[in-house]
């Protein structure tokens, strides 16, 4: 089975964000990007259907600016090929309506069985690239897959609801799949693959074609929540926080 | 042109919740555009279910065989097809495993745009807005709805379900199908949630981790915690999907909703998707060393103590 997978750079939320008071959107000027964890899933997801079943897996990105540091990491995990889409400075933001269009004319020459992405990004705001991506190449999609088989030459992806009920629906033909989290935890690899990649392997450059965007979303402002808003904070050492702790759990009943 | 519509979503031939929130959300809007609003209900034998959708001025039926559980190509060429003609101003999924498929897919092929995770809407003066929650429950991103036609998926939060459920008959049309044929994705069957476990959802106490915790060892400190306090440990999905924990005791959205005296969250951020699962604690103390995690936003008391320092101190001090 040829698998690709769609990789989509985010901003990491373990840093502080904030507004770019000129435009009113987020301000991306020190934005660290990382890559979207569930893609990483997908990834995951990717190799362990190569390992059990054959076949190739390409991952493809577009450039976020520093992304070959992951193409690689890609290869030291099992990935077979690798391709940045370039063209343009996507790390100051791309809808991913147009992702979607981008990712659409790679894929014309690019011929395969499987495309797996996370189900969704951290910053998704006009629908979810996997779902937009299958209608334009008239293919079936499915998210919240958390895995996927092959039974009777028939693709089988197991969709996740709520309160850990799942339902298994059978797919004939290729299709596009949003995972919510692979089989597994994502591999962890060496930095000396990494680097042993980084000599090996090299990354496929390809300019993004014309991406025709019809139907666009405008996001006017952004904001930042209200934070602490309601908690009542406590200060001070571990003992004494754990003090100011215990003292609440007596006064409300918790603890006796 | 100023009608509003509201995909209901069905599991297992019963109503979900968010639908009552997304009827919630679409009577105030229709009534602000001085519109109608619409409930599209797609399934098979589900009619029944119509007489719960009060809120909404009519219930359009769309039964069929092959509609009994959800099924990706053939929900989505029966809510395009139904879209597609009539034409609404604004359509709200909900913003979940089913609604999202189809509200991505759909957009897509009526080239109309779509508003992912909304949690209000505005409609003043003719005009109307969105308002979502996104990068983890960190940026409030709000807009335009785009004239003629828009797609939005509902996050829970914005709107009360129970100002959705009004009892009152609403009118019921039927809807036929357009052909089913050539779908090319096909329900197989269900795999019911393991069994065995405690079951988190009726704990009095309970402590929940999350990625903050840092390592599978750390979590046996919150296990600690838990047992002194007489609770039990839950925990948020990346600690779930690291198989830190079993999936029994996942929090939130994909999890179960939980509604303890006491939920201490234990290096969580609070991500909207987390907080879909604890609406109601009675008691809400977070531990989480950013000062600006949105846990603090609906904690009702927090610390920035590390998590790693202040779980022993407290174990042991309870004890
Ligand atoms: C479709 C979908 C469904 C989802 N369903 C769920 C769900 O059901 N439940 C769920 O939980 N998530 C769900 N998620 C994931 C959700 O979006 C978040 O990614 C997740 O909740 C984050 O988990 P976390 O808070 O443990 O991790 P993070 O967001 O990484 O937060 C870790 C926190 O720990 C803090 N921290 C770090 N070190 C310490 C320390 N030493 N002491 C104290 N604090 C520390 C950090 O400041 C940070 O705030 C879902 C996502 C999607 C896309």
């Amino acid at each position: 089975m040829n698998i690709v997978v769609l990789i989509k750079f985010v901003p990491d939320l373990v840093e502080d964000l904030e507004i770019d008071a000129s435009t009113s959107l987020l301000d991306r000027s020190f934005l660290r990007l990382i890559p979207n964890e569930l893609d990483e899933h997908a990834l995951e997801e990717a190799i362990l259907l190569k390992e059990r079943l054959g076949g190739t897996v390409t991952a493809i990105t577009v450039d976020f600016g520093d992304v070959d540091e992951t193409l690689f990491t890609a290869v030291a995990k099992g990935t077979d090929r690798v391709v940045k889409i370039t063209g343009e400075d996507f790390s100051q933001g791309v809808s991913n309506e147009k992702l979607a269009a981008i990712f659409q004319g790679v894929l014309a020459d690019l011929p395969c069985d499987l495309i797996l992405t996370g189900t969704q990004a951290v910053d998704d705001l006009d629908g979810f690239v996997g779902a937009l991506l299958a209608e334009r190449l008239g293919l079936p999609y499915v998210g919240y897959v958390t895995k996927i088989d092959v039974q009777d030459g028939k693709l089988v992806a197991r969709k996740e609801y709520p309160g850990g009920l799942n339902a298994d629906i059978e797919i004939s033909g290729p299709a596009v799949l949003g995972i919510q989290a692979a089989e597994k935890p994502p591999r962890y690899v060496v930095t000396s693959k990494v680097m042993e990649a980084m000599k090996k392997a090299s990354i496929d450059e390809q300019e993004a074609g014309e991406a025709s965007v019809e139907a666009e979303l405008p996001v006017q402002r952004m904001s930042l929540p209200e934070t602490g808003a309601r908690a009542e904070m406590i200060e001070g050492s571990a003992a004494d926080v754990a003090a100011a702790l215990l003292k609440l759990f007596r006064e409300r009943g918790v603890l006796a | 042109m100023s009608d509003i519509w509201v995909v209901i979503e069905i599991l297992r031939g019963e109503v979900k919740e968010i639908s009552y929130t997304m009827l919630a959300a679409g009577r105030q809007l229709a009534d602000g555009l001085k519109g109608k609003l619409s409930a599209l209900l797609i399934g098979h034998n589900a009619q029944a279910l119509a007489s719960t959708l009060g809120a909404a001025d009519r219930v359009l039926c769309v039964d069929h065989a092959d509609l009994a559980e959800f099924n990706p190509e053939a929900y989505l060429r029966v809510t395009t097809a139904a879209l597609q003609e009539h034409s609404p101003r604004l359509v709200l999924f909900g913003h979940t495993a089913i609604g999202t498929d189809l509200a991505c897919g759909a957009a897509c092929r009526l080239k109309w745009p779509v508003a992912t995770s909304c949690r209000t809407f505005a409609a003043a003066g003719g005009e109307l807005r969105y308002s979502s929650l996104t990068c983890g429950g960190k940026i409030i991103a709000e807009g335009p709805i785009p004239e003629p036609n828009c797609l939005a998926t509902v996050m829970p939060g914005g709107y009360k379900a129970e100002a959705g459920k009004v009892n009152k008959t609403p009118a019921v049309e039927t809807l036929s199908p357009p052909a089913l044929d050539g779908v090319r994705t096909r329900f197989k069957q269900y795999i019911e949630p393991p069994a065995g476990d405690v079951d988190i959802a009726k704990q009095p106490i309970l402590v929940s981790v999350g990625r903050g915790i840092q390592n599978k060892d750390n979590v046996a400190l919150v296990e600690g915690l838990a047992k002194a306090l007489g609770g039990v440990v839950s925990g948020s999905r990346p600690v779930i999907d690291q198989e830190w924990l079993p999936t029994t005791r996942l929090v939130g959205k994909s999890g179960k909703q939980v509604k303890p005296k006491l939920y201490l969250a234990v290096g969580i951020s609070g991500a909207p998707e987390h907080l879909e699962g604890v609406p109601e604690a009675e008691l809400m103390v977070a531990i989480n060393t950013d000062a600006k995690a949105p846990i603090f936003d609906v904690a009702h008391f927090g610390t920035t103590c590390d998590a790693l320092k202040l779980v022993p101190a407290l174990t042991a001090q309870i004890q």
